[in-house]
């Protein structure tokens, strides 16, 4: 049987990636190896959270994306953005212009994606009141959570909330608006600007859905220097003043930390960070924490205002949205502002979409699906590794004496990859070879 | 395949640790994610109580093809009513204890509800053992 790979958006850059281990050593998943001297990800484990590209110190890990003149190939060409890129600009760039900016890129429409969080609340409130029986409803809002969950937490893959992210409703209802104006579905492109890999791997290889309303990927980072860098060498007065609809306050904060959770009925509670989710899972897992109706679950410090494809700092990102939301408090106080009439004119179409198909967990942890050969393989590890020093040094390209233990038994490594091995060992030739495999020919040269 | 942890008495920011690396273990060895989460509850329960009501103690855990079978044995001041003690609700904890969330009378229960085979046993003065068995098959 063909195993699936799922998609996964971050990529090591072969020829910059020095193979040293900071990489290895903080992915939460155990996905990263060091194997002749470059470091190795295994697809199927990566939940893409980004944390590898952060402590990368060379920047060879990337996450790739559409090629921008991909936009092109459509007739509408949708930015559809996240109210965090709004939040990257300094907080003199009225949203008009960023808006504007935007579309002298050469889009011709854009669209916050954060549209439709405001019908999200009344299905997640009537959500978590149909699903009383296994509590807590978990969010599936971040993606790289709904992944942590099936492959580290297999038996809480049933406490995700089935239901759709604002992003997928904002693209089907303007989709479906753009339609009715007149354009073919295939004239019309939808490119979703992220922030981080994540929402690309739920658009390329969607967890629940047959497939994303989403046509291409742009990361948040090319397209705000491209805005950013025209703004500064602008000298005309003239742009182009685009059709805007405004964001409401809640769908502004939606993407930040509490930005769920502060509308859902019954005791609820926000987690950011992806160690704090870990924690906080383990602790559902066993029962200890008990007792809540909704959890707002997102990978990243600050929730999606600290994606790995910001620019600016995630603190200020967080003050410039909260600023905007007063902003239009005070606007819609005045009479300035008019509602989000696509969103609620749609909303029926919406309702009606609003769902996702189960999600299956993956276990990556399972060492065989037959228990009893996994116990055989689990007495095995558990030998080797009594005769590992424990200090977790990464030498063999392993983030932990017990995963070298582990991809030992499942034949992917050899016990004398580890060095104090090795040494203990008096076959001078085979050390070589075995030392070579993991940190490549060049690094020994510099030695000698 | 056998395992053995030890548990601290009165530390409770190291409640839950040995709990957490033998369901890590269950998950390597595959055992069904539910049959994973009812060993969970009523294994950190009782490590809960070794660390809330005990001076000390061990865990022990044997994972054959069949079942999970997890014995804990702790010195303590040891459990004067058994009867009443697996009442839903009843605690000795102290106040101190149930301000860091703990102590709600559910622990014996629960234990004897997410498992197949259940047994307490002490010793007033000495200790208590309690063995969770859970048939995987
Ligand atoms: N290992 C133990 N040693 C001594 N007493 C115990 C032990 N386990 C349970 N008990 C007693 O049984 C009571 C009920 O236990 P449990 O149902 O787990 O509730 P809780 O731990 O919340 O008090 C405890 O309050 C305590 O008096
Ligand atoms: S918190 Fe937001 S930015 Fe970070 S991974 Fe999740 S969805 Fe992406
Ligand atoms: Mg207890």
């Amino acid at each position: 049987m063909a195993e699936t790979v799922f998609h996964h958006a971050l990529t090591i850059l072969e020829d910059v990636c020095f193979g040293c281990t900071h990489c290895v050593k903080v992915c939460p998943t155990e996905a990263l190896r060091v194997r002749d001297g470059k470091a190795r990800l295994t697809a199927n484990r990566c939940i893409d959270c980004g944390r590898c590209m952060q402590a990368c110190p060379v920047n060879a890990i990337i996450i790739k994306q559409d090629d921008f003149s991909e936009i092109y190939k459509y007739k509408a060409r949708v930015a559809l953005v996240t109210s965090i890129l709004i939040g990257q600009f300094p907080r003199h760039y009225p949203t008009r212009k960023i808006y504007s900016g935007i579309m002298e890129q050469g889009f011709s429409h854009v669209y916050e994606a954060e549209h439709g969080a405001s019908l999200l609340i009344d299905e997640i409130n009537q959500y978590v009141a149909r699903h009383g029986a296994v509590k807590p409803v978990i969010s599936s809002f971040c993606p790289a959570i709904v992944r942590l969950i099936q492959v580290r937490f297999p038996s809480l893959v049933e406490n995700i909330m089935l239901l759709k992210a604002p992003l997928d409703l904002a693209a089907i209802s303007f989709k479906k608006e753009l339609m009715e104006r007149g354009f073919a579905e295939d004239e019309i492109g939808i490119f979703y600007i992220t922030p981080c890999a994540a929402k690309i791997a739920a658009i390329k290889s969607p967890v629940g859905e047959k497939n994303s309303p989403i046509n291409g990927v742009i990361n948040m980072d090319t397209l705000f220097n491209k805005v950013y860098s025209g703004f500064k060498k602008e000298h005309s007065s003239s742009c182009i003043v685009p059709e805007k609809e405004q964001l409401r306050a809640e769908e502004m904060a939606w993407s930040l930390t509490g930005g769920e959770a502060k509308y859902i009925n019954g005791r609820c509670l926000s987690i950011d960070g992806i160690k704090n989710a870990i924690e906080f899972l383990e602790g559902i897992e066993n029962g200890h924490i008990s007792n809540f109706d909704f959890i707002e679950m997102r990978a990243c410090d600050q929730s999606c205002a600290g994606g790995i494809l910001t620019t600016s700092n995630r603190f200020l990102t967080v003050e410039r949205l909260e600023e905007r939301i007063v902003k239009y408090g005070q606007d819609k106080i005045e009479g300035k502002i008019f509602d989000n009439k696509t969103i609620d004119k749609h909303s029926s179409f919406i309702r009606e979409n609003v769902k996702i198909d189960t999600i299956e967990p993956r276990s990556m942890l399972k060492l065989d699906e037959n228990t009893e050969e996994a116990l055989r393989k689990m007495e095995r590890i558990r030998k080797i590794f009594s005769y590992l020093p424990g200090i977790d040094c990464g030498a063999c390209g392993t983030p932990s004496c017990r995963s070298l233990a582990e991809d030992v038994v499942q034949g992917h490594a050899h016990t004398s990859d580890c060095i104090f091995i090795q040494t203990s060992l008096n076959v001078p030739s085979d050390q070589e070879i075995r030392a070579e495999k993991i940190w490549g020919k060049d690094r020994f040269r510099k030695l000698t | 395949m056998e395992l053995e942890y030890s548990i601290e008495g009165g530390d409770f920011s190291k409640a839950g640790l040995a709990s957490s690396e033998v369901k890590k273990i269950l998950k390597q060895v595959n055992i069904k994610p539910e049959i994973i989460k009812r060993i969970a509850v009523a294994m950190y329960e009782a490590e809960v109580n070794v660390v809330a009501h005990a001076y000390q103690g061990k865990m022990l855990v044997n994972i054959d093809p069949s079942k999970v079978y997890i014995r804990f044995e702790d010195e303590g001041p040891g459990i004067e009513n058994i009867d009443q003690a697996m009442q839903e609700g009843f605690s000795t904890a102290s106040e101190a204890v149930r301000q860091m969330g703990f102590g709600a009378g559910m622990g014996l229960p629960n234990m004897k509800k997410n498992v197949d085979e259940f047994f307490v046993g002490s010793v007033v003065g000495k200790g208590t053992t309690v063995e969770l068995t859970t048939y995987i098959k």
